[in-house]
């Protein structure tokens, strides 16, 4: 052991203390203490939440024969003895789904641009950044109450408010997969002397492309069931027929509603499956 | 050609990436750039270019001024630079096509470039210079189709068809095969030469810098530390640059390539 350089003698020793010691991985929480009482605290904030919500079973009783009337409903939908709400009220909701998508995500790309830190100068990030934040806080709901008020009942104060919750969850997406993107392809782009927007349309646009189409798709789909549920505050499309249909205890043809709401929405789906494989 | 003076790069960390480097590029001269890793070789290639701002001192591009230029004089200062990139840097879902025609964007306008109709001229030189590369059957394949080798050349008639005065070529082959590396390097050389272009290349592998090129400067933390001709790379030089290590091997393994090469 001597005869060891003085380095190599430490080496030695301090992987001796090692050999032969457990090896865990270390702990998100490193304190002990403080790690029982996070997990404790939990575990009674959770208990007491579930002991105050009441559960009322005589009603839930009552409620589970008008449940299974509902559910019976969808084994004989009635398409037919209102089929001239229903058709309007998709043909509407329609409409809404495709004015406000198309309106929404036009207005989104240059707000998305604007919102991409690693593109857009400060004032320009913070504006943008403000706008999806208060798209975003207001739900759809709220929005469209807001809307029927000042425009009155019908399809207008539907499109305003699915155009305006598209920009929020649009530019949102977008700006963040723009902030993700690779920054060296964009780079060789500017370095041959291109224009702001030739650098856009050259080094960002090919890398966001599919996202923003599959976004776009998506949020399509979602404008589609919001149409239905806005209805329910007096925005038009297929909600106000399903709404009113619930209000005459017609389940028959509530069911048929929801019914073609599923298959809208499916297919909508489906389609989005094959257009985004073919962008990829 | 291009002339540098006491240009200096300080990050907002406080690191100084450049310290005052004075250099100067004649016409049509190749050289190489190396150092170890965060010598600021690549701040120094993307200073003269302005993708990265230099905080001090001048860059001239023949009688232009860069650093002091606008954004609409600097576009035009960057047509005359090509750019070659480590890892290629090709917009990838874009055609091998539009690829070598973005290196056009400085001369031709927005909605020509958006709607994809380039001058007829731009077009045709670009299939020329991908048949030089051996590449014109890809003209139309998406650049993520193709192997590294081939995405470079590609990178090289991007940078090319700016009809660039200099090369500022960043790491070539850092991520290509011994193999391909060296076909890279010899077709940048090659066309350099026909040309009559300037390249400042920086690279990490000596021997391969030591069969390609005219000149070799060496820097560290920020200072060249090193300007001369290949051959003059001793280990003692090499030792300044990158610290102490054998050197021997690396260098006569290039003395050994030399004349395998000369012999083919």
């Amino acid at each position: 052991m001597t005869t060891f350089a003085d380095g190599v003698l430490h080496t030695h020793r301090e992987l001796d203390d090692m050999l032969g010691r457990r090896w865990r991985k270390p702990r998100f929480v490193k304190r002990p203490w403080l790690r029982w009482v996070l997990g404790l605290g939990f575990l009674a904030y959770l208990i007491a939440s579930y002991t105050t919500v009441e559960v009322n079973w005589n009603r839930v009783y009552e409620g589970l024969e008008r449940g299974w009337k509902f559910v019976i409903a969808f084994a004989s939908p009635d398409f037919f003895s209102r089929s001239s709400d229903i058709w309007d009220g998709m043909v509407e909701s329609v409409i809404m789904t495709v004015a406000a998508s198309v309106v929404g995500i036009a207005i989104s790309i240059p707000i998305g641009l604007g919102a991409a830190r690693n593109i857009a100068p400060l004032p320009v990030y913070l504006i943008c950044r403000g706008i999806v934040a208060v798209s975003r806080a207001l739900q759809e709901i709220i929005v469209a109450i807001l809307l029927v008020a000042i425009f009155g009942f019908g399809p207008l104060a539907g499109f305003l408010t699915l155009s305006f919750a598209t920009i929020g969850f649009l530019s949102k997406l977008l700006a963040e997969d723009i902030e993700a993107m690779d920054k060296v392809q964009a780079e060789a782009v500017r370095a041959s002397g291109s224009s702001w927007l030739q650098w856009i349309n050259y080094g960002v646009q090919p890398q966001v492309m599919p996202r923003l189409i599959g976004l776009s798709m998506y949020r399509i789909d979602i404008n589609f069931r919001e149409s239905a549920i806005l209805g329910l505050v007096g925005a038009g499309g297929i909600g106000a027929t399903l709404n009113t249909a619930f209000d005459r205890y017609e389940y028959d043809t509530a069911a048929a509603i929801l019914i073609l709401i599923i298959v809208v929405v499916m297919a909508l789906e489906y389609l989005s499956g094959i257009i985004r494989a073919k962008v990829q | 050609m291009l002339r540098l003076e006491k240009l200096t790069k300080t990050y907002k960390t406080g690191d100084q990436a450049l310290k005052a480097v004075d250099l100067e590029v004649p016409e049509g001269q190749v050289m190489a750039l190396i150092g170890p890793s965060g010598a600021g070789k690549s701040t120094l290639i993307r200073c003269v270019n302005r993708l990265v701002e230099p905080t001090g001192g001048k860059a001239w591009l023949g009688d232009i001024e860069l650093t002091g230029l606008s954004q609409g004089g600097l576009r035009k200062a960057r047509r005359r630079m090509g750019m070659i990139f480590q890892e290629y840097a090709l917009v990838e879902r874009l055609t091998v096509m539009e690829n070598v025609l973005s290196g056009r964007l400085g001369y031709v306008g927005f909605w020509r470039s958006f709607i994809r109709r380039f001058p007829q001229s731009d077009v045709d030189e670009a299939f020329r210079l991908l048949d030089r590369v051996g590449l014109l059957h890809m003209a139309d394949k998406r650049a993520d189709e193709l192997s590294g080798g081939q995405r470079q050349r590609v990178g090289i008639c991007r940078a090319l068809i700016q009809d660039p005065a200099l090369l500022l070529v960043d790491e070539p082959t850092a991520s290509l095969d011994p193999k391909t590396s060296r076909q890279i390097m010899r077709l940048i050389v090659e066309l350099c030469k026909e040309r009559a272009l300037a390249a400042i290349i920086n690279i990490h592998d000596v021997a391969l810098a030591q069969m390609f090129v005219q000149r070799v400067i060496g820097l560290e933390l920020g200072s060249i530390v090193f300007d001369g001709n290949p051959d003059a790379l001793t280990p003692e030089v090499l030792t300044q640059i990158y610290g102490e290590e054998d050197w021997e091997a690396t260098i006569e393994t290039v003395e050994d390539e030399d004349a395998e090469v000369a012999a083919k």
